[in-house]
């Protein structure tokens, strides 16, 4: 049964993804740009290497700041961001597909009456919603905007899989949904995934970030991809990703023992190695191992930044591959076998 | 479990060729205990886990789908000698399995251990010396002033205590530390997670869970036989079931009818039971799907539910010959159940039948029946029949082994087999056997049983574990540094910081530290001239 209200969420929710497409390019162009204006930094530089250092200091005295002595790569990119058009362009799209995407979501909440998040349909439309809207939030504090296209486009292909795949019409809730954990469980799982979502996506670009540095300081000058230029460093990269990732870390963790809770109250048992259990616990095992290789000689860097991608592999498996085809007790994706 | 971040043995690679001694016993050991300790096997340790855990998610496990256990096996007969050799139907309970998670734990042990003398130790211990050159430390910045040096001081350490620092004075310098709490959350989350494990090991003996099928009239007294089926911790004792009883008063169901997506679906499950203990009056109770009922020490678990028809097999001279309620299975969605009635006491021969149970029965195109809505829109029971020996030893009540039966009614043979209806509840079964007759249809609930007294432990120390996380990862760890040198009359201030791990907000807190600094002093004496550094 297809309500009015839930033909408009529908509508709302193909207007979204027609925006983000159209951020997406933005980004994309934004990235190429990124190209060539590294092309004449490093054109600049070379022109006047010898005058560099010098406009450097100027610069920060007139900042009339006390400085840092050696300061890090900074994030809040170089001078030349605000003239990023492209990129202002993406995020005003995305902006606005954002508030388009939040009202497709809410009117299918409505529509149901109640969370949308009960089936695997609506829990993508919700998960792609939480991972911009914490892509957004976390704009407001570090410049994140090369990662705009790889966000757009992951977002694009989850969206679109769920609306071909997993969409189904509104229907109540199954007597062992029925649950107030229902709202924290899966919610906290949402705002878990997409925290890993940003982590995954920044140790992307940190691996190819440092196989680009590990070309250029084996002395081979052909640096082919010259956008990375504009990225912060490999460094700076898996910094980020880490912070991000501890904090999907520990809503995951929130996730495990809601879910354990819920189990308790709904199966008669806190844990039963449950399909969908077995993950969950497989991916807090892989994250654990995660932030246990930051501390260890030889894994930090390029090995973490494998394993966060590891992780989030297993998270992807979990939600796409576990609720379809594995047979457990978490059978909501509300499809028919 | 990393080395604890104050630990100064990292860092420093000796260049010179290893000599390898000749180890005895406790050598190697030693050797192995450190191995086994350390980080790097830790981690391994870890993703081993993680890889070790995936088995039991793609074959079915005995614990959590017996059946699915069963269907693999029939369909995989090539592999179940392998697989059960590996003991892929109890991955999580295999030798392989226990082997890994074990071995993390004594890793664990073994790192904990050490590292918590070492915080102890660090926890009374003054903050370390000020390095000479705070200049090369990850956050630094310089300012100048004028005045008193021991003034500066004095007021560095006045803003750094009101920021929780712990403080040491190093002639005119102040080395100051926080983020003492980071390393003990860790310690707490570590020692958290062998906590939940022991209780779940050690409360693992105390259960039991069991399962009943009550149909709706019924009642289920709290007794070791009275279950269909129980399974026991090694700890379970005559006296761990207390006494009760819970009848089955009614079980209402309601499906969903307007929308059409979804017609058909459960939409609520209610049992309405009376619940009776010893030296209390009878209570009426309600058990529904994510509500479970607490009596005795246990949690009662409204889990299945299905239809029973209640029958009366009488002989061929109207002498009954069973009587009584006969739970049906269902098969699918639309509760068409299957059933069996086994009639011990009938002569010459015994008596079986078998059957289905249509709660809305239509008779499809092919000319059999079919159920097509879960409610009881119209009901029909059929039944093929068996003569012969039921067999002895156990009894299942859901199969019919009919290997030493004949049948002598309902398809392949030629006789029709029995149905029956609420409207037409009478058959007469072949070959004057006898009558049977449909008194009424009723629904039963499956129940499960817990008793698990361990709950309160793992619950307790899982909680402990998580407050030890969100501490030991949010928490930064941190030394600052003010340094005074007098040079004529202008005081140099230096302001240094180290992390300890991850500290996202190291530089911020220099400059907050530096700013307010000059603050404090201006306001005490005037303007303060800031320089860049290394000027």
């Amino acid at each position: 049964m297809t309500t009015p209200l839930d033909q408009l969420s529908v509508l709302l929710l193909l207007s979204a993804m027609g925006l983000y497409a159209v951020a997406f390019v933005a980004f994309a162009l934004d990235l190429a740009r990124r190209s060539s204006e590294a092309q004449a930094m490093a054109d600049e530089a070379a022109s006047r290497s010898a005058g560099a250092t010098a406009s450097a200091a100027v610069s920060e005295v007139r900042g009339g700041v006390a400085t840092l002595v050696a300061a890090p790569p900074s994030v809040d990119g170089p001078p030349r961001s605000n003239r990023r058009t492209a990129a202002r362009v993406a995020l005003a799209v995305l902006t606005v597909g954002w508030v388009l995407h939040l009202g497709a979501d809410v009117l299918r909440g409505i529509a149901a009456a109640r969370v949308p998040w009960a089936n695997m349909y609506e829990f993508s439309m919700t998960g792609t919603l939480i991972i911009v809207g914490i892509y957004l939030l976390a704009l407001t504090r570090v410049d994140l905007r090369f990662l705009g296209a790889v966000i757009t486009g992951l977002v694009l292909v989850l969206l679109g899989i769920a609306t071909v795949g997993f969409r189904v019409a509104v229907s109540p809730l199954p007597p062992a949904l029925q649950s107030y954990w229902l709202v924290i469980h899966v919610f906290v799982a949402i705002l878990g995934t997409a925290f890993f979502t940003l982590s995954g996506a920044v140790s992307a670009v940190q691996l190819v970030q440092a196989r680009r540095e590990r070309v250029l300081a084996a002395g081979r000058t052909a640096d082919r991809v010259k956008l990375l230029a504009t990225v912060p460093t490999s460094t700076r990269l898996e910094n980020i990703a880490y912070r991000v990732a501890i904090v999907g870390f520990i809503l995951w963790t929130f996730t495990l023992i809601a879910g354990a809770i819920w189990a308790n109250h709904a199966w008669g048992r806190y844990w039963g190695w449950d399909t969908k259990e077995v993950w969950t616990f497989i991916i807090w095992v892989i994250y654990a191992g995660y932030l246990h290789a930051r501390a260890t000689r030889g894994w930090r860097g390029n090995g973490s930044g494998w394993l966060n991608l590891i992780g989030y592999g297993a998270v992807l498996f979990n939600f796409g591959v576990v609720n379809v085809f594995f047979h457990g007790l978490h059978a909501y994706s509300g499809l028919s076998s | 479990m990393s080395r604890p971040s104050d630990a100064f043995e990292s860092g420093f690679e000796d260049p010179r060729p290893v000599e390898n001694p000749r180890l005895g016993p406790l050598e190697w050991a030693r050797w192995a205990w450190r191995q086994l300790t350390s980080m790097r096997t830790a981690l391994l340790l870890l993703l081993a886990l993680a890889i070790a855990a995936v088995p039991g998610s793609l074959i079915p496990q005995e614990s959590a789908d017996p059946n699915g256990v069963i269907s693999w096996k029939a369909s995989n007969a090539a592999f179940v000698s392998i697989a059960d050799v590996l003991q892929l139907f109890d991955v999580y309970t295999s030798a392989w399995f226990s082997a890994i998670y074990l071995l993390l734990f004594v890793s664990l042990v073994g790192c904990v251990v050490p590292r918590l003398f070492h915080h102890l130790k660090a926890l009374r211990a003054a903050p370390p010396r000020t390095p000479a050159r705070l200049g090369r430390l990850p956050a630094y910045r310089t300012a100048e002033s004028e005045g008193d040096a021991e003034h500066a001081l004095a007021t560095g350490e006045r803003l750094l205590r009101r920021r929780r620092y712990r403080l040491q004075r190093y002639g005119s310098s102040v080395s100051a530390e926080r983020g003492y709490l980071r390393e003990t959350g860790n310690l707490v989350f570590h020692t958290g997670l062998v906590g939940v494990l022991i209780s779940v090991f050690v409360g693992g003996g105390f259960t039991y869970t069991g399962q009943r099928i009550v149909a709706t009239g019924q009642t289920f007294v709290n007794e070791q036989q009275a279950y269909d089926t129980i399974s026991t911790g090694r700890f379970f004792g005559d006296s761990s079931l207390q006494p009760y009883a819970i009848t089955l008063n009614s079980l209402a169901v309601k499906y969903e009818t307007r929308n059409l997506a979804a017609l058909g679906e459960p939409i609520d499950y209610t049992a309405d039971v009376t619940t009776q203990q010893p030296g209390q009056k009878p209570q009426k109770r309600v058990i529904k799907v994510n509500e479970p009922l607490s009596i005795g020490g246990t949690d009662v678990y409204l889990l299945g539910n299905g239809y029973a028809a209640k029958l009366t097999v009488r002989d061929a001279k109207g002498k009954v010959i069973f009587g009584g309620t006969v739970p049906f299975r269902p098969q699918d969605n639309d509760l068409t159940s299957l059933g069996v009635v086994k009639v011990g006491s009938a002569s010459p021969k015994q008596l079986g039948l078998v059957g289905f149970l249509y709660p809305t029965a239509v008779r499809q195109t092919t000319g059999a029946l079919a159920s097509n809505f879960p409610d009881l829109l119209n009901p029909i029971v059929t039944f093929s029949v068996y003569t012969g020996s039921l067999g002895s030893g156990p009894q299942n009540v859901y199969t019919l082994d009919t290997t030493g039966m004949t049948q002598v009614a309902g398809p392949p043979t030629k006789t029709k087999g029995i149905q029956l209806s609420p409207a037409d509840p009478v058959a007469i079964l072949p070959d004057g056997l006898g009558t049977v007759r449909l008194d009424g249809i009723t629904r039963f609930a499956a129940l499960d049983i817990h008793h698990d007294p361990s709950q309160g432990w793992v619950g307790g120390f899982v909680v402990i574990t998580v407050a030890g996380l969100i501490t030991s990862l949010l928490i930064p760890r941190r030394r600052m540094w003010l340094k005074v040198t007098d040079e004529d009359g202008v005081l140099r201030l230096e302001y240094a910081a180290l992390a300890r791990g991850d500290d996202p907000a190291l530089e911020r807190a220099v400059a907050d530290f530096a700013e307010e600094h000059r603050q404090a002093l201006e306001a005490d004496r005037g303007p303060v001239e800031r320089v860049p550094a290394g000027v």
